[in-house]
């Protein structure tokens, strides 16, 4: 599968697919897409990458195992989740900014938490595709 | 009282913190607990001799009724005194038996938690505490039986000990949980009022069976009398403790003091008496042909369990003063024979009674003890014993037209227990000393003094009944029996019938015991009805069980991923089949298929091309692929129904499985066929149903009218209350986000299982 033009395609698809995967987290609250779909979306892009160059390309690229983003990410949703315990309301009440920041829009705890899942599922899934890859 | 109780566990707890420093004469402190208990509880004797029971009540479980409710009465006051008497000539006795043993602070700590449980047994009148402590002394005694855990003997013995006990403490307890509904209170004393409601009941039958299985298990009734002669493989002290005085008394106990709330009836009678008299008669004959002075202790012991439980079921008040009287009776001297027993295998290193003799000669207080407790079991006059003999013929007696079957039967019991007592107690003393035994010693007093006091005991009160009559035997003679005469404990009644019944009893024993000499022929003779025995037959009925559930597991549990997936399919779609044939709900009409449109079909025609690629494809490349097709033909479908999330989740989710088949199938093998042709007619006649199974059900439930309510709720709260306007989003996020939380960290799970699972075997393999 290693052909020129893939090769060529997918140094450029990497970073417009990651893009796209955070425009999808971003746009969640309001229009189709979340932290799950943008999750997988950023995770193909990664296997594309690695069908076209090889794994140990993807692997630079990324710099350190996938693995190291499911805890990162699973901090990250339970910090949002749990801040507002510090504001003496329950779990998971969501909080917000008064006003929308440019670009990003409104920010509250549920973005955060958003992203993390977003960090988990990448995490998960190249760990698995990785680990599959790397094995047989 | 609670800590009294709770002491015992309490020190346990804290042995293995001071392991190091109790290991030589520090452990002398132990004996001292039961010595403070023995105290403690003999302190309340005068006001039980004056009726005048001891209640403490704490709270534990309100809501369920359960509590620590204590209660110290006549008969609770003999079994504690057993209990912290003996366990203190016991822990001294230990002391000197173990000295040495590396792990001696560990053996304190496994008898602490014992007698702990056995004082909360016996003191407890809240039934399911009751249940609870019963436990307890189950647990305590596997670990005490199989102390000498590098023996595959003793290991196998504690947990025939513990599988057997703890049978019937399942028992017990579906026992005391229907006993404490159907008389409305898990309190003893308030199910004393309640007694004839109770017995009137339906689910009488039911509570006095799953009682009786809990007390035959643990008192070693026939046929589950076969753990405690296994259970001989404990250290002597154990044996002593648990086995004459104690824990196998406790099924005597319970049926002692449910005896007033539930007794008197036919079923309670005649079912005691048959097991009891079965139990004595089996086990006192059984003791004729051991060799072992442990295991004719054993014997004699079951023998005992069952003329207890006989008299208990007798029910008359002869017979339940005679039980009471012999409880204290039985312990005096079969603890002796033990202890004697432990002294005679910890000098000579045998217990075989065809070699031992003449040992008087070297340890005469040692046989001053065994002689005095073999007398007393014998029922010798002046002894204790033969008080207790004559009561349990006076209760025979009278027992209306059985009178001559159950003294009979009591008679030929006691001149086999005379036998056993005269061959535990007398014979290894008497006779020629073998040259063996030339260096055998007197051991520390520690040793000879516990036994030798028992045993006086057991003559003291012979001769001064009075002693204990009114302080003892008459409260507990009260506290299980209804009618509240008067009792009186006298060696002499005169030359009456019953004086004659115990001098034959005497006199044939001890001609038996001069004619009848123990060998290994007799022993072997007994021997070939050993595949009869119901230690036999529960030993096959285990491994039957073993292979059964080996060829169950296996036949389920086959490691092959699609068997599993097929009894999956095959089970739900007999379920489900059983379900839908009982009526189904919704018709075909044809204004149903007026709105379909034209994509819709199309994208259903390449599903079904797509499905016949995937079965009849014989590359599994085209396969994976035309998969993915009916993936995304479905996400088509979800955005035709206009659920735009879903269908982008789909798509990618699609995509991945569709690079992981490849990645996986790229490895594997090409075969042209996959399975046989009759393995792919079964798997698609399974599928084929399934699958018309579930398009039913969905039918069925798109047939019920729909509930809208959860969905409104979240459409038009999601922007008000959660500021956003993807609702789905939102849900996901905000209003259902503690199942999004559990989701990811399922997922984050799995991940790391597929992770290591590939992991390891690829460092196993990298090992070869």
């Amino acid at each position: 599968m290693k052909t020129l033009i893939f090769k060529t395609a997918s140094s450029y698809l990497l970073p417009l697919l990651i893009l796209f995967s955070i425009f999808i987290l971003l746009r969640g609250h309001y229009l189709p897409g979340g932290g799950f779909v943008g999750g997988l979306i950023a995770s193909i892009a990664f296997v594309i990458h690695s069908f076209a160059n090889g794994l140990e390309k993807t692997r630079t690229i990324i710099k350190f195992h996938p693995g190291f983003l499911i805890p990162v990410g699973l901090l990250i949703a339970i910090i949002s989740g749990a801040a507002p315990l510090f504001l003496g309301q329950n779990f998971m009440t969501g909080l917000w900014m008064d006003d929308p920041i440019p670009v990003i829009g409104m920010v509250g705890t549920a973005l955060f938490f958003d992203t993390g899942v977003y960090i988990v599922v990448i995490g998960i899934t190249l760990t698995i595709i990785f680990t599959i890859s790397e094995t047989l | 009282m609670i800590i009294a109780i709770l002491s015992g566990f309490i020190l346990a707890a804290i042995v293995p913190f001071f392991s190091p420093y109790l290991k030589k004469n520090a452990s002398l402190i132990f004996p001292l607990l039961p010595l403070l208990l023995f105290g403690y509880f003999a302190s309340f004797f005068p006001r039980i001799k004056n009726g005048d029971p001891v209640s403490m009540f704490y709270d534990w479980v309100p809501s369920f009724g359960v509590d620590l409710s204590f209660r110290l009465d006549g008969l609770s006051l003999l079994f504690v005194l057993m209990i912290t008497g003996i366990g203190v000539l016991v822990f001294f006795y230990t002391f000197s038996y173990m000295k040495g043993h590396e792990y001696i602070d560990r053996f304190y700590a496994f008898l602490c938690m014992f007698m702990a449980s056995m004082l909360g047994l016996v003191l407890s009148d809240n039934i399911i505490t009751l249940f609870i402590f019963w436990e307890l002394t189950s647990i305590s005694s596997f670990f005490l039986i199989g102390f000498n855990n590098e023996e595959p003997a003793s290991r196998k013995s504690a947990l025939l000990a513990l599988s057997i006990t703890g049978l019937g403490g399942f028992f017990l307890l579906a026992g005391m949980i229907l006993l404490g509904t159907v008389g409305g209170s898990y309190s003893i004393q308030e199910l004393l009022s309640s007694s004839e409601a109770i017995k009137s009941n339906s689910l009488y039958g039911g509570i006095i069976f799953f009682l009786f299985i809990g007390a035959f298990t643990k008192s070693a009734q026939f046929p589950f009398h076969f753990w405690l002669p296994g259970a001989m493989k404990a250290p002597t002290p154990v044996s002593t403790y648990l086995h004459s005085a104690t824990m196998v008394k406790a099924g005597i106990y319970l049926l002692a003091r449910f005896s007033p709330v539930l007794g008197d009836t036919f079923w309670w009678n005649s079912t005691l008496v048959t097991v009891g008299a079965i139990t004595m008669l089996y086990a006192a004959i059984h003791a004729l042909f051991r060799l072992d002075l442990k295991g004719i202790l054993a014997y004699s012991t079951i023998s005992a369990l069952g003329i207890l439980v006989f008299l208990i079921g007798l029910g008359t008040d002869e017979a339940l003063l005679a039980a009471g009287v012999f409880i204290l009776v039985h312990a005096l001297y079969k603890a002796t024979l033990f202890l004697v027993a432990g002294i005679i295998d910890h000098e000579t290193g045998t217990r075989d009674v065809t070699v031992l003799s003449g040992l008087g000669k070297v340890m005469l207080p040692v046989a001053l003890a065994g002689i005095l407790a073999a007398l007393s079991n014998a029922g010798a006059p002046p002894f204790f014993g033969f008080v207790g003999k004559d009561l349990i013929y006076e209760a025979t007696m009278q027992y209306g037209e059985w009178a001559v079957v159950l003294t009979g039967a009591a008679i030929v019991t006691n001149i086999c227990l005379l036998f056993a007592g005269l061959l535990a107690g007398v014979k290894p003393f008497i006779g020629a000393l073998p040259e063996k035994f030339g260096k055998v010693h007197l051991p520390s007093p520690l040793m000879w003094v516990p036994p030798l006091i028992l045993a006086s005991l057991g003559l003291v009160f012979g001769l001064f009944p009075s002693l204990i009559e009114q302080s003892l035997i008459q409260p507990l003679f009260s506290s299980i029996s209804k009618s509240g005469t008067e009792i009186h404990l006298k060696l002499w009644h005169g030359f009456n019938l019953i004086f004659g019944l115990s001098m034959t009893t005497l006199i044939l024993g001890t001609l038996l015991f001069w004619k009848l000499k123990p060998s290994k022929n007799l022993f072997q003779k007994a021997f070939r009805f050993e595949f009869l025995s119901p230690e036999r037959l529960v030993g096959h009925f285990a491994r039957g069980f073993s292979g059964f559930a080996r060829i169950w597991t296996g036949f389920f549990q086959n490691g092959y991923l699609r068997n599993y997936v097929i009894t999956i399919l095959g089970f739900l779609t007999v379920l489900l089949a059983y379900r839908l044939y009982n009526g189904i709900g919704f018709q075909i009409k044809a204004e149903m298929f007026e709105n379909v449109t034209l994509y819709e079909i199309i994208v259903l025609l390449i599903m079904a091309v797509s499905i016949v690629f995937t079965v009849f494809s014989t590359s599994r490349l085209v396969a994976v692929a035309s998969l993915g097709v009916i993936g995304y033909s479905i996400c088509l479908i979800f955005l035709f129904y206009s659920a735009p999330d879903l269908a982008m989740t789909q798509f990618s989710i699609d995509t991945l499985t569709v690079i992981l088949f490849v990645l996986v199938i790229y490895n594997l093998p090409k075969y042209n066929t996959f399975s046989s042709t009759p393995i792919r007619i079964r798997d698609g006649i399974l599928s084929v149903f399934f699958g018309l199974l579930i398009a039913v059900l969905t039918l069925e439930v798109l047939n019920e009218p729909l509930n809208r309510e959860t969905s409104e709720f979240y459409a038009q709260n999601a922007y008000t209350l959660a500021k956003g306007k993807n609702v789905v989003n939102v849900i996901l996020v905000d209003f259902r986000g503690f199942d999004t939380l559990g989701e990811i960290s399922v997922l984050a799970i799995a991940a790391l299982g597929v992770f290591s699972l590939l992991k390891l075997r690829l460092k196993s393999i990298e090992k070869e």
